[in-house]
């Protein structure tokens, strides 16, 4: 079952690869054509597959290629809704096979270990290929696959008018695959194998729309800066295979409790063992998910399609890092220095991305600060040993952050690609469907009582008071406030949308409700993003977890039941702070619209540091990419031109040139000289050689 | 060892029927269209029958033999000097890679290439047998010559059928190369008035005197370095590979580099470990500063052929810094570097060719939005420019994974700066791909360019699969080369072992 829940996404991918492929076949001449001058026509003679000759058929209509990516101009290609269809339905059977399989796992404790076939061996490094599943598996599996399925069944409705939409879900389902890839790991070495393939699946969908510049940069940008983060990840596994020997979970876990007083020398630094190695894997974790420092390349990543952002870059791909810190929470838990700067990490980006997230005017954008500062929270959960509690906050996260970017994607395609919330207002009376699942998006997102998110977060929050890690402290501060900044920021997105006054009357009149492939996705999700809560609670964040998740997370003793007793204050705090959020943001953006313009124009240092992301990326650019450019092109010219060149082969050659140039014209004749002088000269050496070695 | 299957010198075989394929060519006078296609015809059949042949050796190849097979030897030159040939698994790798990929190469130059056919296709034949010689001889005055003489028809591939500035960088090249090869010659002279053999075998069990060892692993290693190339004798790469037409530069690329980290490996550890354990620092240095330097120098190529010139080089670091790393993951990375990287940066440069072919220019800024016009030759590029990257699922990560690891085993500074070429290796490989294949397609020039054509399809589809498989499934190149890599790291231990114990009091 475990197979076919991985692989039929991959089935689903190459179906759609060789469709997507031979469409562009057939509608782009290839070389072979040039003696007829028959654009467009892909003879069957010419097909490189087997779907060749069906796809001339359609072609022949298609010579206006338009400059902009998802214009209506170009036909859809060859096959779209066949392409749609098969790996949407195989999307549907993968995901109602992992309900069964969490039901299986998690109730009748049917874990399971399916080994498939070796790939790296060498000496006593033995890694293969094999599916593991636990409880802490299943639930990744659920998550996937449900977002997956329902943004493969949305993205029918919201690129109808895409003419390539057969690679368009090609690459949703290769993500997919590689994400279950990623889960369902058994070793360091194949989470890594998947790590880099939804690496390489988000950097095809953010730069899909390839004909635009900054779709472009953002892909380039999200794949380099999660290879930083990728650096740390390959070093931390070299690491823990020199210690252990091995990179197969259950061995790396039982041989762990053994190396604690070890220590590496790193650099100079009599590092502890399991510390270096947790914060080496950790850096991978803050990449992938978008961590403070590494955190520049999500929101310009918001650039691909919104369904990619939904399922990537808010319920899937993301949450990678907060998996992997729960896969190894057995390390995690015997390296509390690294759990310290998980925990660091984690409140600071909490914070960080909600502070920015109060002025951006991208409604995609925003929700995309939200997705940075709610994975904070989650390694904030981390960081305190409290897996179970982040993997909860990412099980709802994934239904009510799907639910906020669908629904903004449906304000988008309302509004026909218009993003910016300033020109946005009064929606509500439009779209009403899509204003009422954003509301109860939003209200799962700020912790509304009873909502999907009250639950998670609260307990996150409740898990950071009562940790001992030394930086409890801080990371209980930054997610209390953290959590009004949210509730601030998420209903100023609703008040700036959807009510108030139309800015842009002439997309305000032509907006439009979303059809029923679209719709119904949402009402799944909002459904979840209500729903999703309460009856995991015990499961997640009560009684339950031993039961449920067994060896598959290693918590921290005791953090579960010192959480049941918090003084009620700390236990309301957060509802407080997600009121206050609210009536702040309602006395903004309804009672006194004027209010924020006098704030921003009051404070306008503030207000640009916050508006241009505390200038993160003008930072970066100045300190990495600059002096990396420059550093480069001086050691191409300087280096490699002036030193090495002119001092070796240049200036010896020049001289040699200058010598023959006078004598011998330089023509091809003049190569067969040297050759031939080559080949005697050869030819002699041996020579003497065999005379001076026979005449010992 | 069963001599009793080996009823004819399959190597032998291997190894000389390109020549006689060349002899064929020459033979088949006249510069006419039908003489160019004869010439053409009979050089891809030479090479597929050549191939053909050496899956013989693959079919009957005893893994889990460390030694030599396919032994040939005869008396040849005087007493000492024997016409001696065998494969190990290490050799036996690159002289599959070179048989697989000789058809590639004619094929790409099936319509590029218009001038002087004959003598191009006899190039390659003549070249052909020089490379697989060079993996299989067994003496090193036989190994000698064939190395050096590979030499000469690459020299005039670049001369004589190269670009532009061919004259510069062929003689650059000549230059790097006869420097190295005058020291190896002497250090050769040198091992033979010590040890009284030019036996290959013979000198990997004798104990070379200590001093010696010092010289001629300079010797050798000034020889090996330049062919790597390693920084900082590897600015004749660039140059040649701008010069040299599409095959010359897949040979060079996918094969002749190979040479260098094939001699550290035959030669270097083996016959001179205490000098190899002293000189590692060196290595190591030199190979993190080729991986970090030549990364930064890609970013900033204008040139196409140039950026993949520069990532070979950095890629050949991770080379040199596993086959010192001396330790089974080390070692086998590096021969699976080399493969893949041979496969990869083959790919690549046949990637470059196809739409040089068509627009006669490598600058990387007359191109953009081929993808609108080339789909096919669009997600073809991708699949390498993975590679090079080192994706995992591709062969490029496998290599580089191995390496890395074996080498943080013994060194984690090394193994650190190392992976930072993780990062910029996608730096350069995706910001070329975007100048190259993605954006909008405005150029005029670009309007009318075409995607595959069946021969180039032909030539590529093979490649990615390849790619791809060894990705996911890279045990066929590791377990047949996994015995004699062990064998190899184990006496290089032992000796390094004895040195350590001979030095204490």
């Amino acid at each position: 079952m475990i197979q076919a829940i991985v692989f039929l996404p991959l089935i689903g991918a190459l179906i759609a690869a060789l469709i997507a492929l031979a469409g562009a076949h057939a509608r782009n001449p290839s070389g072979d054509t040039v003696e007829h001058g028959d654009h467009g026509h892909g003879h069957g003679a010419h097909g490189h597959d087997a779907h060749g000759h069906d796809a001339h058929a359609h072609a022949g209509h298609d010579d206006g290629h338009d400059d902009h990516g998802h214009g209506p101009v170009e036909p859809a290609a060859f096959g779209s809704r066949t392409t749609e269809v098969i790996t949407t339905a195989l999307l549907l059977i993968s995901c109602a096979l992992s309900w069964v399989t969490l039901v299986d796992v998690g109730f009748m404790h049917h874990d399971a270990r399916v080994a498939l076939f070796p790939w790296i061996n060498s000496g006593d490094l033995q890694v293969a290929w094999a599916l593991r599943v636990d409880t802490l598996t299943a639930v990744m599996l659920v998550v996937v696959t449900t977002v997956s399925c329902l943004v493969h069944l949305y993205s029918i409705g919201y690129m109808h008018e895409d003419p390539h939409r057969p690679r368009f879900f090609g690459y949703l389902s290769l993500f997919t695959f590689a994400m279950l890839m990623l889960v369902t790991a058994d070793n360091l070495v194949q989470l890594f194998f998947g790590w880099e393939g939804v690496g390489l699946a988000s950097y095809l969908l953010i730069g899909f729309w390839y004909q635009k510049p900054s779709a472009n940069a953002a892909a380039i940008k999200a794949f380099v800066v999660n290879r930083v983060g990728d650096f740390g990840f390959s070093l931390g596994i070299f690491a823990v295979f020199m210690l252990v020997g091995s990179t197969d979970f259950d061995t790396i876990f039982a041989a762990a409790p053994g190396l604690t007083g070890k220590t590496i020398n790193f650099f100079g630094w009599q590092a502890d063992a399991l510390t270096l190695c947790c914060l080496l894997l950790f850096m991978g974790a803050m990449g992938k998910s978008a961590q403070f420092l590494l955190h520049t390349w999500l929101p310009d990543a918001m650039e691909g399609p919104t369904p990619v952002s939904a399922l990537i870059h808010a319920a899937t791909m993301v949450t990678a890092g907060v998996f992997m810190v729960a896969r190894l929470s057995p390390l995690f838990e015997l390296a509390p220095t690294a759990q310290a700067f998980v925990m660091l990490i984690g409140g600071t980006t909490a914070l960080f991305a909600a502070t920015i997230g109060l002025v951006q005017n991208d409604i995609k954008r925003i929700v995309a600060y939200s997705t940075c500062s709610q994975l904070g929270y989650m390694f904030v959960a981390m960081g305190a040993g409290a897996y179970s509690v982040g993997m909860f906050h990412l099980f709802t996260h994934a239904f009510f952050k799907a639910l906020l970017f669908l629904g903004a994607g449906s304000v988008i395609h309302a509004m026909h690609h218009e993003q910016d919330i300033r020109h946005m207002g009064g929606l509500k009376d439009k779209i009403p469907f899509t204003y009422i699942v954003m509301v109860i998006g939003t209200l799962a997102l700020t912790g509304f009582p009873l909502t999907a998110g009250y639950f998670s977060k609260d307990a996150i929050i409740e898990a950071a008071y009562v940790s001992h890690n030394p930086m409890a402290f801080y990371g209980f501060l930054m997610t209390v406030v953290a959590a009004l900044l949210t509730s601030f920021y998420s209903w100023r997105l609703i008040f700036k949308t959807f009510h108030g006054e139309p800015h842009d009357q002439k997309h305000y009149e032509a907006a439009h409700e979303s059809p029923l492939t679209m719709t119904i996705p949402l009402f799944v999700l909002a459904v979840g993003a209500l729903a999703a809560g309460y009856p995991f609670k015990e499961l997640f964040a009560g009684h339950g977890i031993e039961e449920f998740f067994r060896a598959s997370l290693k918590m921290h003793p005791g953090i579960i039941e010192e959480m049941h007793h918090i003084p009620a204050g700390i236990a309301y705090l957060p509802t407080v702070m997600m009121v206050l959020g609210f009536l702040v943001s309602w006395m903004f953006y309804i009672r006194r619209p004027y209010l924020p313009v006098e704030l921003a124009t009051q404070h306008p240092l503030l207000y640009n540091f916050l508006l241009n992301k505390w200038y993160f990326d003008e930072l970066y650019d100045v300190i990495f990419v600059r002096p990396a450019k420059w550093i480069g092109r001086q050691l191409w010219k300087k280096g490699d031109g002036m030193l090495i060149d002119g001092l070796g082969p240049d200036g010896v050659s020049a001289r040699v040139l200058d010598v023959t140039r006078g004598v011998v014209k330089l023509q091809t004749g003049y190569l067969y000289h040297y050759a031939f002088a080559m080949l005697i000269g050869v030819a002699g050496l041996i020579t003497w050689f065999m005379l001076g070695g026979g005449g010992r | 060892m069963s001599a009793s299957i080996m009823t004819w010198p399959v190597l032998s075989v291997v190894t000389f029927l390109p020549l006689v394929g060349a002899a064929l060519v020459y033979l088949s006078r006249g510069d006419d269209d039908a003489a160019r296609g004869n010439a053409r015809w009979i050089a891809l059949w030479t090479t597929l029958i050549t191939f053909a042949v050496s899956l013989i050796l693959v079919a009957r190849f005893d893994a889990a033999d460390p030694g030599f097979q396919f032994v040939e030897k005869a008396p040849w030159l005087g007493a000492t000097i024997t016409y001696h040939m065998g494969v190990d698994g290490i050799s036996l790798p690159f002289v599959i890679l070179t048989t697989a990929l000789m058809p590639f190469c004619i094929l790409a130059s099936w319509k590029s290439v218009t001038m002087r056919v004959r003598e191009y296709m006899m190039a390659f034949l003549v070249l052909e047998t020089l490379m697989i010689g060079t993996f299989s001889a067994l003496d090193l005055v036989l190994f000698y010559l064939f190395f050096e003489g590979g030499l000469i028809p690459m020299f005039l591939i670049i001369g004589v059928w190269g670009g532009p500035r061919r004259v510069y960088a062929s003689f650059k090249f000549f230059l790097y190369t006869l420097l190295g090869s005058v020291l190896m010659l002497l250090a050769i002279m040198a091992l033979y008035w010590t040890a009284g053999t030019t036996d290959i075998p013979t000198l990997m069990h004798t104990a070379v005197p200590r001093n010696l060892q010092t010289w001629a692993w300079l010797a050798f290693f000034a020889s090996f370095a330049v062919k790597m190339p390693m920084w900082p004798v590897h600015t004749w790469l660039p140059d040649a590979h701008v010069e040299a037409p599409t095959a010359g530069s897949v040979v060079l690329a996918a094969i002749m580099l190979k040479m260098g980290g094939y001699g550290f490996l035959r030669f270097s550890l083996p016959m001179f470990p205490d000098a190899s354990v002293y000189f590692t620092p060196l290595i190591y240095s030199l190979s993190v500063i080729a991986i970090v330097y030549t990364s930064l120098v890609a970013l900033m190529q204008e040139d196409i052929k140039k950026l993949i010139a520069y990532s070979s080089v950095a890629h050949m670091g991770f080379v040199t810094m596993g086959i010192f790393a001396g330790n089974t993951q080390g070692v086998a990375g590096s021969v699976f570097q080399m493969i893949s990287h041979g496969i990869v940066s083959g790919a690549l440069f046949l990637c470059v060719g196809v739409i040089y072919d068509r627009l006669h220019t490598r600058e990387i800024a007359a191109y953009g939005g081929l993808v609108n016009r080339m789909p096919i030759y669009a997600f073809v590029f991708l699949v390498f420019t993975m590679a090079n990257v080192g994706l995992p699922g591709t062969s490029g990560f496998v290599g580089e994974f191995l390496t890395l690891l074996g080498t943080f085993r013994v060194n984690i500074p090394t193994a650190t700066f190392a992976t930072l070429g993780v990062i910029l290796s996608a730096a350069y490989a995706l910001w070329l791909y975007r100048k190259v294949v993605f954006g909008a397609l405005t150029k005029p020039s670009l309007a009318t360019i075409k995607d595959l054509t069946w021969r180039e399809g032909i030539i590529l589809a093979p490649l990615v699969v390849l790619t791809i498989l060894f990705g996911f499934y890279p045990k066929p190149v590791l377990d047949m080369s996994a015995a004699s890599v062990q064998q190899l790291v184990n006496q290089y231990a032992a000796a390094v072992t004895a040195v350590k114990a001979a030095a204490l009091p």
